[in-house]
């Protein structure tokens, strides 16, 4: 009974200490952790298993996959980036579309860092890649051989950070036809900022994907 | 909050010429044959330089509390304790020779 009066009054005085805008912000983070957590776990099951494929060997990943269009595709990201900032400076100074202009660019460079995905996976198909085999020649010609756990290795990854992008291009959607709609001021445009801190985070796992998968 | 955005704006294109330069350093250095041991060292640290530059300017982890930096460098740290965690299961030379047939043998059995 002494403790129900205590809760009681605890209750009382209790003011919350997250804002509307920074509560939103920091369940984001959370996300993001959470999400850097996956990644983490398949980037390192990715090194465990290359490290591990022992006498099979494991065919170097330049072998296979072209680096050029991947660079392309890194730098499209780096510049949706670049137009996700841009977006949300533009709605920090009260300018509505501009900041739809640069949302729109930003979706735009999602959804064509995805149509050169689908188009490398494509490729990458019919050149024997598949979740349980590998290219029997080379980029160079040569004839190769390792371990096959490089197919389900990488379509996982990437297609795991595929499925952000397709998820950040919708959710960038929604809030450019929210900004279109007249939402966003210089006074209440934290869920801009949101978005934009998903929207890095696939770049930055991106950036991570890239050197890992790619370049090692 | 705006205030910040206003002082940071000529930083942007800035941070954006460092990542474009990092990435073409990048594939500078990951073409070239040579140590896997130096190139792993020098990719990773270019990752990483990147992965700052993101987080820190634009994602504003910067600006905000150091608290937050502190909190979400965390799953990186365990990330890397988790590869620490399993390479020496794994890269255990001597064991391996013998794990290996019966891997390519499970591998046939999958087929």
């Amino acid at each position: 009974m002494e403790q129900a009066t205590t809760l009681e009054h605890t209750e009382d005085v209790y003011e919350p200490s997250l804002t509307p805008d920074s509560l939103g912000k920091l369940g984001m983070w959370i996300f993001l952790i959470g999400d850097t957590m996956s990644f983490g776990a398949l980037l390192a099951v990715y090194a465990a298993l290359r490290a591990g494929a022992g006498a099979l060997g494991w065919v170097p990943p330049s072998e296979i996959l072209g680096i050029n269009l991947t660079a392309g595709m890194t730098f499209l990201l780096i510049c949706s980036s670049v137009t996700m900032v841009k977006a949300l400076e533009s709605i920090q100074k009260g300018n509505v579309s501009r900041m739809c202009t640069f949302l729109g660019l930003t979706i735009l460079g999602g959804v064509i860092f995805l149509g050169l995905q689908a188009y490398e996976w494509t490729h990458l198909i019919k050149h024997g890649l598949t979740l349980t085999g590998i290219p029997e020649h080379g980029l160079s010609g040569d004839t190769i051989s390792g371990s096959t756990l490089f197919g389900p290795t990488f379509y996982t990854i990437t297609g795991f950070h595929g499925l952000h992008v397709t998820g950040g291009v919708i959710y960038l959607a929604v809030i450019l036809i929210n900004g279109l709609r007249g939402r966003y001021t210089a006074d209440f445009h934290h869920e801009v900022e949101i978005v934009g801190l998903y929207w890095h985070f696939v770049d930055l796992i991106w950036i991570m994907v890239f050197t890992f998968i790619y370049l090692l | 909050m705006a205030q910040n955005g206003h002082k940071e704006h000529p930083k942007y294109m800035y941070i954006f010429l460092w990542l474009a330069i990092l990435t073409a350093i990048e594939i500078g250095v990951a073409i070239p044959e040579y140590s896997v041991v130096l190139k792993a060292i020098l990719l990773i640290g270019l990752a990483c330089g990147k992965a700052f530059l993101v987080a820190a300017y634009f994602m504003h982890l910067k600006l905000e509390k150091r608290t937050l930096a502190v909190i979400v460098i965390t799953p990186f740290l365990i990330c890397v304790f988790l590869v620490i965690m399993l390479m020496p299961d794994l890269t255990n030379d001597s064991r391996l020779d013998e794990v290996a047939p019966a891997a390519e043998s499970a591998d046939t059995n999958a087929h």
